[in-house]
């Protein structure tokens, strides 16, 4: 098309868009009219509504949208207040008081009072690991009146701004009262929060559809935003997460302008989108996810902290890297225990990882183990595209340096149904599973919960490392960043002796869209608040 | 039983022989073309290792995705795996799940049809839990199965058998209630004849010739349900390779690397086809009339 | 005759009832968890056993078993063990979808299949015949899956004049609905196509050769009078019986189209119920097929006696 021959076109297109519009403007009622609404796949179905019922990151962004937070964490790691005005500490720094901002209200209209931050956190707090730290260290909440309500400790603890702004799941979101009074373990079915989103219940099709229409009422504050700080100003009048369940479809979808937004594409399907200069290919994720090889140290084989140690030496965080994310500008290597790119995240010890790999001194320390031909088996989710070629990779890995190893492909609901037994594989249990957790849940001792040594008690796989709990512990009792910076260290070394799992690669999932969209904040997790639709 | 059963018109109670067979497939030369077909996939299936591939296990994520060359001759999958020796090796399974399903659905299907067919008790409970296991789709039963104990041939295998079951059984039953009546079958009991005696001398000849056709069928489709299965996640598990679940994995990637679909799915079909077209044949054959039931 | 259609009404209770405790039986004993499903990753053992005593599912299999009974007896099918909704609003949501589907794949079907299959019937042996079979023959060979993605390469993309995915009801205008119709139900339906082709051709052949066709044929009707008028009007009854038995057999494929085209239908509300083990879905939804199974036999069996005046009940 010659540009002479689109000028008139395009002016003839305006002149036709300025009269519908001043068509509609005269004819449309109110609100028609200004009816901006992004249509957004998000990373997975929406099936449950409760954040603090389940830990899955897709009701984690839901609860972004519907619900607002006392703190939250920004870009810089730094934890500012967003629905708290203002909080004071005592000297002793046993008792905590907090006092609303003005203007918050629930989507049923009442207004949000302390009795029901207190009942929110009160419930967060018997779920999530860093809220019970903090429930470990709390003689009471109480209501002052209702915009103020009061923390007293029974220690001073460090980390009370950070539980309160814990930016991933479990995310200490308020809910009214008479929801949060719910058990810690029976789900929450009313979406009513105080976020600066509704959701329209009504047309909620699970598998399908959820919608959302802007909270007319929300104040936001004036700061900039910067992950989940800041101010949520919402531009659009309604977002609707579209489900599609097959990557082929979704990128045929947005190639034809079907939807605006595709939170997570594939990056194998990147050239598909890269041709159409209508859509944008962005990385919105700084941190990025990382993958895992969790052993199960309770059984054999690998209750031997030999052979875990001969696995070290033979991982390729390149191949899964590359296995995970396709692309190599989407995955990279990252030999730390704690996320690459956040505070505590160091290469103390790393060489075993990121080294040479050494396929003979694998198989020296097989031998040292004692080996005798166990069975391995490694559970596969051939649902999980994230599990599923770590699953391949290690499995080729063990046979390769001489073990038994043995793939057992289910489903995700099989593989985390499984990995609870801590019977012998014969009996159904399990040797290795993978799975990935985003950076912020791997950021610091007090989220890595794959890290712990609490034996039976910790996450499966159950390590039993009394050292690794202790400094734990003590880096909860550090006094500043230099403090707990060498104490992660300490961490990270002993976890290359005893390998409670080994980091297999930090990989991003790139996000695409229109090129109508504007203003998507660069956050680990999604938010939709911001985003401008032409 | 619904009403077409008792048009279905008694089969001829001599089998058929060799030359009849033989002289029908010179009329039918896409039969004998389909039938060379097969033999050249189970020959490709059953000398895998020493046609030119490699381990089709291997992976090497760094050679990811190459087109098909000289050196990968179908290219490379999103691991870096040969999808050459991936296809032939996925002969291998793709041709047991068609033939094994197959084999157990025709024969069990002929047991207890023969049984239905004589014992009238037995008739109403079975043919009741027949309709049941007809009712619910082989791909839900197959995702249950699953679930239930993990992905494996033997459960593809069996939950695809379990659905095509009834439908033989049914088939079988009407082919018996039919002979029942026949004079020869009638004189035999007169004579006083065993059951089980009339059923393998009198009843079974006459149903292998249906059943053949029936069989192959059944062959036919249960290779497409599993690339299916595969689709939906409940295929064979992702360490064997079928024609059906190399297409799987690679489905997202169709408009990218389209030859990891075309492949595994021109094999795929041709055998489909190659199965299809001997079972016309051998329909066309054996017994024209069976045209009609399929 | 009423009598009949009663009786067979009844004669579906024990069918359902075998399903019903074969399916019940299959998820107990599964050893899926949904409330491992629900923690999620980073939950700990202690939560998930938690939550298992909350929903109940600690209780012995017939114990379960008999308050499912209970409550199905009283029309109650559940609630969602993920969404919290009642099982009923999930599957009234997703009937439409589906239904429209099917019934969208069964005209197409019949529009092109019936009359194909009649005119290679009608010229039997000619290149029209043999180019009919060889392509029905192909539409077996090819899984739904790939012919959903070729149609959507093509007529989407390519051309552009048809939505890639999702669905509109009938309530958005007839444009929508159809035009979101046109790509699924074809894909869907080429299998079935091709089995009813080959089932008309092979039973109008059988007609065409008996003697009062002949002797309609004899006494100067015109072709497509005996064509129409005589033959195919006596190879009705095994066509319908095919199409009723078709329609069992789309059920595997309506879930593969619902996933491709991102349909909210059944289909794909099963699939996502087993994959995360949401029992009440799956219960409800599997005798609802074996339902609706049963009775299109029921209908079929009921149509002869339209289509074919000597059946009689």
């Amino acid at each position: 098309m010659s540009k002479s021959w689109r000028f008139p076109l395009r002016a003839a297109a305006l002149g036709a868009a300025a009269a519908a519009f001043s068509a509609a403007v005269l004819l449309a009622p109110a609100s028609a009219l200004a009816q901006k609404t992004i249509k957004f796949i998000p990373e997975a179905d929406l099936k449950s509504l409760d954040p603090v019922w389940t830990t899955a990151y897709i009701t984690r962004n839901h609860g972004y949208m519907v619900y607002d937070t006392l703190f939250a964490t920004d870009a810089k790691f730094q934890v500012h207040p967003q629905m708290v005005d203002k909080y004071e500490t005592s000297r002793d720094r046993l008792t905590w008081t907090f006092t609303l901002r003005d203007g918050l209200k629930f989507h049923d209209g009442a207004p949000v009072r302390s009795a029901d931050c207190v009942a929110s956190i009160e419930r967060w707090a018997k779920r999530d690991v860093l809220g019970q730290k903090l429930g470990e260290m709390t003689e009471s909440w109480t209501a002052v009146d209702d915009k103020t309500f009061r923390l007293k400790l029974k220690k001073p603890f460090a980390y009370v701004l950070e539980a309160l702004g814990k930016p991933s799941s479990n995310v200490p979101f308020i809910l009214p009262e008479r929801l949060a009074k719910t058990d810690a373990f029976t789900q929450v079915t009313d979406a009513t929060g105080s976020g600066p989103f509704k959701m329209v219940k009504a047309e909620w099709v699970p598998g399908s559809k959820v919608v959302y229409v802007k909270n007319t009422d929300y104040v936001p504050r004036k700061e900039a935003p910067s992950w989940a700080a800041g101010g949520k100003v919402v531009k659009v009048d309604r977002v609707e997460w579209l489900y599609i369940p097959d990557s082929a479809t979704a990128a045929n979808a947005i190639n034809a302008g079907e939807v605006d937004w595709w939170q997570q594409l594939p990056s194998d399907l990147v050239p598909l989108l890269s041709k159409n200069k209508d859509i944008k290919i962005e990385n919105t994720d700084p941190l990025g996810s990382t993958g895992m090889i969790r052993f199960n140290h309770l059984q054999p084989p690998f209750n031997n902290q030999k052979l875990r140690q001969a696995l070290l030496y033979v991982v390729n965080q390149q191949d899964y890297a590359i296995g995970i994310a396709g692309d190599p500008k989407n995955g990279m290597p990252c030999a730390s225990y704690f996320s690459c790119g956040t505070p505590l995240a160091s290469d103390a010890g790393s060489a075993v990882l990121s080294g040479k790999r050494d396929l003979e001194k694998a198989k020296a320390l097989v031998k040292e183990s004692g080996y005798k031909g166990e069975k391995i088996v490694v559970l596969d989710a051939t649902d999980q595209p994230i599990v599923h070629p770590q699953a391949l990779i290690t499995t080729e890995l063990l046979k390769k340096i001489g073990l038994n190893a043995e793939l057992q492909a289910g489903d995700w609901g099989t593989l985390i149904t499984r990995r609870s037994s801590k019977e012998p594989v014969e009996k159904g249990g399990w040797s290795i599973f993978h799975t990935w957790w985003v950076g912020p849940d791997l950021a610091t001792p007090a989220l890595n919960a794959a890290l712990r040594g609490a034996g039976e008690k910790a996450w499966f796989g159950w390590p039993n490392d009394a050292e690794m709990e202790k400094l734990r512990d003590a880096w909860f009792d550090a006094p500043d960043l230099a403090a707990q910076k060498k104490i992660a260290q300490q961490m990270q070394l002993r976890a290359w002796v005893t390998v409670p799992y080994i980091p297999t690669a930090r990989f991003t999932v790139p996000t695409a869209y229109r090129t109508n969209l504007s203003g998507l904040l660069v956050s680990p997790m999604n938010l939709m608040w911001n985003v401008d639709k032409k | 039983m619904s009403a077409v059963s008792t048009e279905i018109a008694a089969p001829r109670s001599v089998s058929p022989t060799w030359r009849g067979f033989r002289d029908a497939f010179r009329r039918h030369p896409t039969a004998i073309l389909g039938g060379v077909l097969l033999l050249v996939m189970v020959a490709m299936a059953m000398l895998a290792p020493w046609l030119w591939t490699v381990d089709p296990q291997a992976l090497s994520p760094v050679r990811r995705l190459k087109p098909p060359s000289g050196e990968y001759w179908f290219g490379t999958d999103m691991l870096g795996r040969d999808v050459y020796s991936r296809v032939v090796y996925g002969a291998r399974v793709s041709l047991t799940i068609g033939i094994a399903v197959a084999i157990l659905s025709t024969v069990l299907g002929l047991a207890l049809g023969m049984l239905t067919g004589f014992v009238r008790w037995i008739d109403a409970i079975l043919m009741r839990v027949m309709d049941g296991l007809m009712s619910i789709p082989a791909v839900l039963l197959a995702i249950s199965l699953m679930a239930l104990t993990q992905a494996s041939l033997e459960n593809v295998i069996f939950a695809i058998t379990l659905s095509e079951v009834p439908r033989v059984v049914r088939l079988v039953r009407s082919l018996v209630l039919s002979l029942r009546e026949q004079p020869f079958v009638e004189a035999a009991t007169a004579a006083g004849t065993g059951i089980l005696r009339t059923l393998v001398r009198h009843i079974l000849p006459n149903t292998i010739a249906p059943l053949l056709v029936q069989g192959t069928y059944i062959f036919a489709s249960a290779m497409i349900t599993e690339a299916i299965l595969s689709f939906i996640g409940a295929g064979t598990p992702p360490n064997i390779p079928s024609w059906g679940n190399v297409m799987a994995e690679a489905r997202s990637l169709f408009q990218i690397a389209g030859y990891l679909i075309l492949f595994p799915g021109l094999f795929l079909s041709l055998t489909v086809l190659a199965v299809n077209l001997l079972g016309d044949g051998m329909r066309d054959a054996l017994d024209p009339r069976l045209a009609r039931r399929m | 005759m009423f009598a009949y259609f009663i009786r067979r009404l009844l004669a579906t209770i024990p069918v359902m009832g075998v399903v019903a405790l074969f399916v019940f039986s299959l998820l107990y004993i599964s050893p899926g968890d949904p409330a491992a499903v629900i923690a999620g990753d980073i939950a700990t053992a202690e939560d998930i056993a938690r939550i298992r005593a909350k929903l109940g599912l600690d209780e012995p299999y017939l114990v379960r078993f008999g308050t499912w009974l209970w409550a199905l007896a009283h029309g109650d099918l559940g609630v969602s063990i993920f969404t919290g909704l009642p099982v009923s609003r999930l599957i009234g949501q997703r009937i439409e979808p589906t239904l429209a589907l099917t019934l969208c794949t069964l005209i197409i079907t019949v529009a092109v299949a019936v009359p194909v299959g009649v005119v290679a019937a009608w010229k039997a042996g000619t290149w029209i015949d043999r180019s009919v079979m060889g392509f029905s023959v192909l539409g077996f060979s090819i899984p739904v899956f790939v012919i959903a993605y070729l149609l959507i390469m093509l007529f989407s993309m390519q051309l552009g004049w048809l939505p890639v995915q999702g669905y509109r009801s009938i309530n958005e205008g007839w444009w929508p609905f159809t035009s979101h119709m046109i790509l699924p139900s074809v894909a869907l339906g080429t299998v079935y196509m091709a089995l009813i082709a080959r089932i008309t051709r092979a039973t109008m052949l059988e007609v065409l050769a008996q003697d009062y066709v002949r002797t309609a044929q004899a006494k100067g009707l015109s072709s497509s009078q005996v064509l129409i008028g005589h033959a195919l009007k006596n190879a009705s009854v095994p066509i319908v019986t095919v199409i009723g038995i078709g329609i069992a057999l789309l059920i595997s494929g309506v879930v593969v189209t619902e996933t491709v085209f991102a349909i909210p239908g059944i289909g794909r509300l099963t699939v996502d119920a087993i994959l995360r083990r949401d029992y009440p879905i799956i219960q409800a939804v599997t005798l609802l097929f074996s339902g609706v199974y049963v009775l299109i036999n029921l209908a079929v069996d009921m149509s002869y006696t339209f289509l074919d005046p000597r059946i009689r009940y």
